[in-house]
């Protein structure tokens, strides 16, 4: 057996990991797109009721998050364990105030009676019942994500306290922040789709 | 040759003894004998559930149970054979063993992941287990788990829908070891022209595998979801759709079928050949015709939802394309015929396993031009001709693929030949006790009979009968093939490294393979089917 580690051969695989949550997302997607299709003004009514200002701040975070990952691995290549550990810990910081933010978001609109299942929602208008039925099912699974996300650069991160992950071997640390690039790809097409709807 | 010592007693990695030796193994031979008990544990019951069914309906009215337990074990024969059989059956335990070998490699790419979709499988089987017995009476929905009866009804329907998706995850990490090793494992002097048509076939199932199985994942999480939040997405009171439920069920479960019929046609691929003493006709329209098979089968699922109430445009193109799939299939079909005129043929249990595939995949297919056209599919649709149609691809097809690829590997596997006579008897026997057990079904269905019904009228009771009459014949024969292959190991008669004359990458290396596969580098031949060295002998 060939001791040679063979990085392609790895990527290739996470990528086609990668491509099956896009499609586990995309299931989802398609039910979005069929039932905006069915109830447009209904979609846009549920969409003012959601608060822009903490979307615009969680996609913020992500988006800086996702940059620090990318410089972390960077970093581990150029030997900067430093840089590396800092970053690390600024990007699950920032997965941190996502989903802190995400729990008032959520908190607020269950104090409301919008929830799955609410009195508001089952005697209203069927649309936005959908509409919020989409957006707890899609931003959970996402919320799901995140964490699983933060829980694979928590690894990373103690791989490389360890000095198991370094600067000839860093495939776990690269997998873990290509991971995390995912879940703030469905991010970008969540928020959109739920909070700039017209 | 130097004399190796075989994988069975070289544990991988090294230093693991007794039980554990398999149990952590990486070596995917060991793998897919380990898949292989597993499977054929789930079959055999899948198989004996089937029996029961069709006993109860050999005479009208109640015969050997009730009503709700017949609801209870057609769902039970449906979900164990295709989510625990026939998805991971042929890729599980032969892509395993045999995959990295036709490419000339030591193992499968991530052997760790290989041994973590193993415990997936036996999790998801166990779950499925416990389902049957954790809520109020066994889950009753049939293998579809249509709403909105799936999540309105007591059995606990929840773990039985996360058993299926913990076997979809399985069937999917399985997909992406393959994918993998397949571009990087493989022989730097072996080009893609070069590669056995059984891992052709594996391929062309990865990518269905890897495409579409998330989509089956997210709509049975939808199924949990709902059961537990009533959120409402496919109930119309709440302003779901019920029918968006069956298109995204069956936009993977339409494909799944390639899943689990691609395999077994690279199954016939190796064998037709091999017992032909001749090169197989078309290796490239093969070839191609799985990864068109792969694509254009991706497209076709509404064609099980034409009574549904979906838009005439919607029924005409799906019609359609379902009408282009038959194609490629078609291809293959003609390409082993082909390969077998003027070949010089040795019958032998693989081969006779093969032309039996041969024949019943036919009408399988040719039904299925029935079931795809819209217009005769309105008069058949839901009948016992739907439940023929899909038993002859799937069990005639896949099934005998199965049964086919156990008898011609069992020698690598393990090492030892069995009675090829008693497999004849038993592959006869199965072959006519299908054919009776089936033909009745499409006439029934015909006639009118529905599928799914505890009872029916009195003028199907013949058909029925004959029906079960024929599934008693047909499981002696397969009881017959088991035994005999189970005998091989207390006779044990030792296969050489090549009994058949095969002339693929597996038949190069000594029966069963050491642990790395190749004591020494193999020589790739040009072409993958060339029998002129195997006939000069």
């Amino acid at each position: 057996m060939s001791a040679r580690i063979d990085e392609t051969g790895i990527k290739i695989g996470m990528w086609l990991f990668l491509y099956s949550e896009i499609i586990l997302f995309g299931g989802l997607f398609v039910l979005y797109a069929a039932y905006f299709h069915r109830y447009p003004e209904q979609f846009a009514v549920g969409g003012k009721e959601l608060n822009r200002i903490i979307g615009s701040i969680n996609t913020v975070v992500l988006l800086v998050s996702s940059f620090a990952v990318a410089a972390s691995i960077t970093a581990i290549q150029r030997d900067a364990r430093k840089h590396t550990i800092g970053l690390l810990l600024f990007s699950l910081c920032c997965g941190c105030i996502f989903l802190v933010n995400k729990y008032f978001e959520w908190g607020a609109k269950i104090h409301h009676d919008i929830f799955p299942n609410s009195d508001t929602l089952v005697n209203g208008e069927p649309g936005v019942n959908i509409f919020f039925g989409l957006y707890y099912v899609i931003t959970g699974l996402h919320g799901l994500h995140v964490i699983i996300g933060m829980i694979l650069l928590s690894i990373s991160l103690v791989l490389v306290l360890m000095g198991k992950v370094n600067k000839s071997r860093f495939a776990m640390l690269d997998n873990s922040g290509l991971y995390w690039h995912l879940v703030d790809l469905i991010w970008i097409f969540v928020f959109p789709l739920f909070y700039l709807v017209l | 040759m130097t004399a190796s010592v075989s994988f069975y007693h070289t544990p991988a990695p090294p230093g693991l003894t007794g039980i554990k030796a398999w149990l952590l193994t990486h070596d995917h031979k060991r793998l897919g004998l380990m898949y292989l008990v597993a499977i054929l544990f789930w079959f055999i019951l899948a198989m004996f559930v089937g029996l029961l069914l069709r006993t109860e309906l050999m005479t009208q009215g109640r015969t050997i149970m009730g009503p709700e337990m017949y609801n209870a074990m057609f769902t039970l024969h449906g979900v164990v054979m295709v989510f625990l059989f026939m998805i991971p059956g042929i890729p599980a335990i032969f892509g395993n063993f045999f995959l990295p070998i036709q490419l000339g490699a030591d193992d499968v790419f991530f052997p760790r992941l290989n041994l973590f979709s193993w415990y997936l499988f036996m999790l998801g089987g166990l779950v499925a287990v416990i389902s049957l017995f954790a809520g109020e009476g066994f889950p009753d929905t049939g293998w579809t788990f249509y709403v909105p009866f799936s999540i309105q009804n007591t059995a606990n329907v929840g773990l039985t829908v996360t058993a299926a998706f913990i076997l979809g995850m399985s069937s999917m990490l399985t997909g992406l070891n393959f994918v993998t090793t397949f571009h990087r494992m493989r022989d730097k002097r072996m080009g893609l022209m070069q590669i056995p048509l059984f891992t052709w076939s594996l391929y062309a199932t990865a990518w269905v595998q890897i495409l579409a199985t998330p989509v089956i994942s997210i709509t049975l999480v939808l199924v949990v979801v709902e059961r537990f939040l009533h959120i409402g997405l496919f109930d119309p009171d709440k302003g779901g759709d019920p029918l968006l439920y069956q298109h995204m069920f069956w936009m993977y479960s339409h494909p799944a079928v390639y899943i689990m019929i691609l395999p077994g046609m690279g199954v016939i691929s190796e064998i037709i050949p091999v017992f032909s003493r001749k090169s197989i006709f078309g290796y490239r329209a093969i070839v191609w015709s799985s990864m068109a098979i792969a694509i254009a089968g991706s497209l076709v699922w509404a064609h099980h939802m034409y009574t549904s109430g979906m838009s005439d445009v919607s029924v005409f193109v799906f019609s359609l394309l379902t009408f282009l799939v038959a194609v490629p299939s078609a291809v293959k079909v003609f390409s082993w015929v082909a390969t077998m005129y003027k070949g010089s043929i040795e019958l032998t249990p693989p081969l006779l396993f093969s032309l039996l595939f041969i024949y019943l995949f036919s009408v399988g297919g040719l039904t299925g031009l029935v079931l795809g056209a819209a217009g005769t599919d309105i008069h058949v649709h839901d009948t016992h001709f739907v439940v023929a149609h899909f038993h002859f691809v799937m069990f005639g097809g896949t099934g005998f693929a199965f049964f086919a690829a156990l008898h011609y590997w069992w020698p690598k596997m393990f090492g030892i030949m069995y009675n090829l006579r008693t497999a004849n008897i038993a592959a006869v026997l199965t072959g006519v006790g299908f054919i009776f057990h089936y033909i009745p079904m499409l006439i029934l269905g015909l006639q009118g009979m529905p599928r799914r019904y505890y009872d029916y009228l009195p003028q199907f009771e013949t058909g029925n009968f004959l029906a079960g009459f024929g599934a008693y014949v047909m499981v002696s024969g397969i009881v017959l093939m088991f035994v005999n292959l189970a005998m091989s190991f207390k006779k044990r008669i030792p296969a050489s490294a090549d009994p058949w004359g095969g002339t693929t990458l597996e038949w190069k290396v000594p029966s069963p393979p050491p642990v790395h596969n190749f004591p020494e580098k193999p020589e790739i031949m040009d072409f993958p089917y060339d029998f002129s060295g195997v006939v000069k002998k």
